[in-house]
């Protein structure tokens, strides 16, 4: 191994970069691009669903339960309808994706027998958004409940009612629940394994393409270094990409980082050398440019998409699905990156998943190390 | 050591599959010589050059640069040669100097010389005042020159050149063959391949190459003398290709090959000569509009040594 050597083709190939306006955008504008359609696409929180009144009865209590839907940030009323078509047309037009219908005899009901009803109509076709809807509505009609009991019980001097056991939850590392605080930081490493296995796979198949690689592997460099000396310059863009994600997830989508700086820059070069690895060895075995960019994509962004965890919880899937997810490198670097935000978790505490990931740079370092041969054969 | 040529090949072959790329073939070159490759294309001429800088293993025999074994250990070879291959290589998006850097990195000449060195290539190559000038945007000449250039940054002792002048105009190409002579007077031993009859007469020796065996081999002025078995005319008349069917199927006529728009016929000495031929082309109603006896070319030579081949075989 000879420094000249791996210093004239890492340098070489930052130069071939920096002129391709394609790896140029992949390595600087994706990045910024998917952290922030997929940061702001991807949040798994429902709400503002959007919803519209039919009140049949028009009296002071219909009307303070509806105010009760208008103040919640979980609902969005976008029309008051007048009668059934209107309400029919709503819901088929896609208007609103539930509607709450208040009879006419709601508040009659409600004084003369102290209960009454009110109709839901709830569109379906998504239907996790729909019994999420179902589920906050019946909550608002909870709450509204509970607030006439109280009012009668005090207005007829009864006790009010009181219930036995009340859960006091206290939510730990995402204590608003938000849905950006889990899926964010997971983001950073799907971005990662995309860009590292698209830049790199382009980078030897180049060679082959442009026949640039006849004369490379005629002259006395070793493919050692050729290997380290093209990884060397994407190595830097990639911690460049990461510290992109990272700030972008800390300042602009404000997730909380609780953990350490050198943490997280450990880890992440880590990652790196497996994701390089991985898009190096993808260009050794595909001659063409296209077609390795394609095998890239294909092997890192589905695996990354669906079985890193970063947004679709692992220990919810299938036992077999589960066992496969062990395969996907990104899987623990969204649990270190999880850790490391969230939880503030330092190097022992993550030594778990960084071994995997120091199992898998070796494994990807061994075949990567013996793929290129000096040879046309 | 008996070793002494710098380059040596001995019963070189080589197969892909079942395909016979080349063929049994043995030669050396001496120190400072310029030794010819010449070949139809598919003759297996960059076959050879490949297994010479160690990027193809040959299938059999052997082959030796400066007395390393290529086969056995190409990077000790790879460090005293110099190669241009057939197609051109060097990095398009990157200017003229800083392909000269990479290639002084890669060959690890030392910085303390590199300037100079690079400084020489440039000079050589007419490249001065576009160094800084993107490689994929110059013209042919220069783009062979700077090739040139960057293949003996690291004054290597033998250079293997494939194809070097294909696509590059005649003047360029005059240019360059000057460029080669300068070196192997310097002691640079070159093997070059060609399929440009004319070139041949720049080397100081030349290899005949078909079909992945050596059909001859000599100085071009050896080659040239090589006894035909007969006498040579130039003929120009219409109709060539009928012509050249018709003479072709007369017995007495050796050898029948188009040049341009005329015939290069080659006749036994008992043929009957002009006369004869005159005969055999107004009897099929072709009006010859020159006929005239002429001095082989290596074309010829190369033509009827071919055919001569390919008649011993069968």
């Amino acid at each position: 191994m000879n420094v000249v050597r791996l210093g004239a083709i890492a340098r070489k190939e930052l130069l071939q970069v920096w002129r391709d306006p394609r790896s140029l955008m992949i390595a600087l504008l994706l990045p910024v691009v998917q952290m922030l359609m997929l940061g702001y696409g991807v949040s798994l929180d429902i709400k503002h669903v959007p919803l519209c009144t039919l009140d049949r009865e028009g009296s002071q209590q219909s009307l303070a339960l509806l105010k009760a839907f208008e103040s919640t940030q979980y609902f969005d009323v976008v029309k008051i309808l007048a009668n059934d078509r209107e309400l029919t047309a709503a819901i088929d037009g896609g208007t609103c994706r539930i509607a709450i219908v208040i009879p006419p005899d709601f508040s009659q009901r409600l004084n003369d027998s102290g209960t009454s009803s009110i109709q839901a109509i709830v569109d379906a076709t998504d239907d996790n958004t729909a019994s999420v809807a179902a589920g906050y509505a019946q909550a608002v009609v909870a709450s509204f409940s509970q607030q006439v009991q109280l009012y009668a019980s005090s207005v007829q001097g009864r006790p009010a009612v009181i219930t036995p056991i009340a859960i006091q939850s206290r939510v730990w590392f995402n204590e608003d629940l938000e849905s950006k605080n889990f899926i964010i930081p997971g983001l950073a490493a799907m971005i990662l394994a995309l860009v590292g296995a698209q830049l790199t796979s382009l980078t030897v198949s180049r060679e082959w393409e442009r026949g640039t690689m006849e004369l490379l592997i005629s002259t006395p460099v070793t493919p050692m270094e050729v290997m380290l000396g093209k990884l060397l310059p994407y190595f830097g863009i990639g911690l460049i990409d990461a510290g992109i994600c990272i700030a972008l997830a800390v300042f602009w989508f404000q997730v909380p980082f609780r953990g350490a700086f050198l943490t997280l820059f450990a880890t992440t070069a880590l990652f790196l050398v497996v994701v390089l690895g991985i898009g190096y060895l993808i260009s050794v075995s595909i001659r063409s440019q296209l077609g390795a960019s394609q095998i890239a994509l294909l092997l890192t962004m589905l695996p990354t998409t669906l079985l890193s965890g970063y947004a679709f919880p692992i220990d919810q899937m299938p036992a077999p699905i589960q066992a496969l997810t062990y395969l996907v490198h990104a899987r623990y670097y969204v649990t270190i990156l999880k850790g490391v935000f969230l939880k503030g978790l330092d190097l022992v505490q993550l030594a778990a998943p960084i071994l995997a990931l120091m199992l898998y740079a070796a494994v990807i370092a061994f075949f990567a190390a013996r793929a290129f041969k000096k040879t046309l054969d | 050591m008996s070793e002494t040529a710098p380059i040596i090949a001995r019963g070189l072959t080589k197969r892909f599959n079942s395909f016979v790329a080349v063929d049994h073939v043995s030669f050396e070159v001496k120190r400072g010589e310029i030794l010819g490759f010449i070949g139809p294309n598919g003759a297996g001429k960059s076959t050879i050059i490949r297994i010479l800088c160690g990027l193809l293993r040959p299938s059999e025999g052997q082959v030796f640069v400066t007395g390393v074994d290529v086969a056995l250990k190409p990077e000790a070879a790879r460090q005293k040669i110099g190669y241009m291959s057939q197609k051109f290589s060097l990095y398009g998006d990157l200017t003229v100097m800083e392909n000269l850097h990479f290639f002084g990195g890669i060959y690890r000449v030392p910085s303390a010389k590199r300037a100079e060195r690079i400084r020489y290539a440039i000079d050589m190559a007419g490249l001065t005042g576009r160094e800084d000038a993107l490689v994929s945007s110059l013209a042919g000449g220069w783009k062979q020159r700077l090739a040139l250039g960057c293949a003996i940054l690291h004054n290597p002792p033998i250079l293997f050149l494939d194809e070097p002048t294909s696509g590059v105009d005649p003047i360029s190409r005059r240019r360059f063959w000057d460029l080669i002579h300068d070196l192997a007077k310097d002691g640079v031993t070159i093997l070059v391949t060609t399929h440009y009859m004319d070139e041949a007469e720049y080397c100081d020796r030349i290899v005949l190459i078909n079909q992945g065996r050596i059909v001859a081999s000599g100085s071009p002025t050896e080659l040239k003398h090589t006894p035909l078995g007969g006498a040579l005319y130039l003929v120009e008349c219409d109709g060539v290709g009928r012509a050249l069917h018709v003479l072709g199927g007369t017995k007495g006529v050796r050898d029948v090959a188009a040049f341009g728009d005329a015939l290069h016929v080659l006749v036994e000495e008992s043929f009957g000569g002009e006369a004869a031929i005159r005969t055999v082309l107004a009897a099929n109603n072709i009006a010859v509009t020159r006929l005239s006896p002429i001095e082989p070319g290596l074309e010829d030579v190369f033509v009827s040594l071919v055919t001569r081949g390919a008649a011993a075989v069968s």
